[in-house]
């Protein structure tokens, strides 16, 4: 129930005086409600749950996670075992973040 | 699939478990709250990958699963009236009632509906005038934002043969409860990813300040699990109590503003029973007296409910991580998915379902 997929906006429209849109899943279109991300941009993800996107998806920060991932893989590849915490400090900080912006863990 | 394919890359997985194993040099208990979580981590076998006594204790977030009954039979007894179009979400039909389900009463003629979303409850009801239809508002923080806004809809639209039967529940009361449970054996949470693209972190400093536990906020990937547990143990073995957003592509700190607007306009908190817990203060929403005319249990007054639960079923167990599914005895004998004794067996969020449907194997003929 509160599993919830990232598509990509195809396209944005007016029904019944609600912003709707087209969202494409890998392949499968689905209408989606977009009334609590009303600035959504055709081409951006969104995070979408039971017809409603919730949330846009940070593509930024995705990428910018899975080089970090990465970055420790390779680390250990060439030190032969994991050494150190390469992005503790950045995700705490991110949690704290007042201003209500999310700021990905980015390696040093 | 774009975004979620990624998340699931074998060779950094390892590099992550490295790090887990690397970092941990005693046992901990660490609760993953969300029940999509727990299939995630079974499917994927990552609590038979992580250091030995690094447990996972599977925690309540199934709200199919913890829907109370009287709330169940209260949805079977509106479903069976004729001039009902009762419409759920699929998870919900198997889910035993007292005596009998929704699919039952679907298999008898009754018109129950699975639908994908409750708009789609709303466009049957505004195409059906002659017919009252009732949607089955279930749900934690994620799905509440749906469920309030067709609410709102209806109301605008115009369509008053709309109804919502509401049993939402909500995620940092039942952190709280656990935490102050005698029987409390979790030491840190993996935070529900969604649940917090809706109501971001606020609510859950003061829960890791309070019970001085780390909090990490976790998406459903097999590398998002695992940087979660990653994030949690580092702050265990450093004795930090912390909360950390390891899903910063899905969940900004403040959330949906947007969302939360909806959410307070629409409900208010009421204390709620959780099927297999009991009852949890502060711990629901149900609809708002300003738009309590949408209320199904006002609308279809329902009485006389007397509640049977199955004296087999241990899923209150399994729903406060006292045990794993294969302890209980009726456990893919007396209850399977086809045959559920309780919601956990049922739900594709129930701990009960995910051990079924990928570890029944494990368990030793007797």
């Amino acid at each position: 129930m509160c599993l919830a997929v990232p598509g990509r906006v195809l396209t944005i429209y007016a029904e019944r005086g609600t912003t709707m849109a087209d969202v494409d899943f890998g392949g499968a279109r689905k209408k989606v409600c977009l009334a609590y991300l009303p600035e959504t941009q055709v081409g951006e993800y969104v995070i979408v749950h039971v017809g409603f996107a919730i949330q846009r998806l940070d593509e930024a920060s995705a990428l910018e996670t899975l080089a970090t991932f990465e970055r420790m893989g390779l680390l250990a590849e060439e030190f032969g075992e994991p050494s150190g915490e390469p992005f503790g400090e950045a995700g705490r900080e991110a949690a704290a973040e007042p201003d209500g912006k999310s700021r990905p863990a980015v390696p040093q | 699939m774009k975004y979620l394919d990624e998340f699931g890359d074998p060779d950094l997985a390892r590099a992550l478990l490295d790090r887990i194993h690397a970092a941990t040099t005693q046992p901990w208990a660490i609760m993953e709250v969300c029940g999509g979580q727990t299939h995630s981590i079974i499917r994927h076998g990552i609590d038979q990958l992580l250091p030995a006594g690094l447990e996972l204790i599977h925690g309540p977030g199934c709200p199919v699963c913890v829907t109370p009954l009287e709330t169940i039979d209260r949805a079977l007894a509106i479903a069976r009236r004729p001039e009902v179009t009762f419409c759920s979400f699929g998870d919900m039909l198997r889910v035993p009632g007292s005596r009998d389900d929704l699919f039952t009463i679907k298999s008898q003629g009754g018109d129950v509906r699975v639908v994908y979303s409750p708009l789609d409850a709303l466009t049957i009801a505004g195409e059906n005038p002659d017919r009252q239809v009732v949607f089955f508002g279930i749900g934690f923080e994620t799905t509440a934002p749906a469920n309030a806004m067709t609410v709102v809809q209806a109301r605008r639209l115009g369509i008053p043969n709309f109804s919502l039967l509401v049993s939402h529940v909500l995620v940092p009361p039942a952190i709280a409860a656990i935490m102050e449970s005698p029987a409390c054996r979790v030491q840190a949470f993996l935070a529900a990813g969604h649940v917090c693209s809706v109501m971001g972190l606020s609510q859950y400093h003061p829960l890791a300040q309070r019970y001085r536990v780390p909090i990490v906020v976790t998406g459903f990937e097999p590398l998002d699990l695992l940087e979660g547990i990653r994030r949690t143990v580092v702050q265990l073995e450093e004795g930090r109590h912390e909360v950390e957003n390891a899903y910063p592509r899905a969940v900004p700190a403040a959330g949906n503003p947007a969302a939360q607007a909806v959410l307070e306009d629409v409900f208010e908190v009421t204390d709620r029973t959780w099927r297999g817990i009991g009852s949890i203060p502060g711990s629901g929403w149900r609809l708002s007296q300003r738009y309590a005319e949408y209320d199904a249990e006002r609308r279809f007054d329902v009485t006389g409910i007397r509640t049977d639960e199955s004296p087999l079923c241990r899923s209150g167990e399994v729903l406060q991580g006292l045990i794993k599914p294969t302890e209980c005895a009726a456990f893919g004998r007396e209850c399977t998915p086809r045959m559920p004794l309780g919601a956990t067996m049922v739900s594709t969020e129930g701990a009960c379902a995910a051990y079924h449907a990928y570890r029944r194997l494990d368990v030793a003929p007797t």
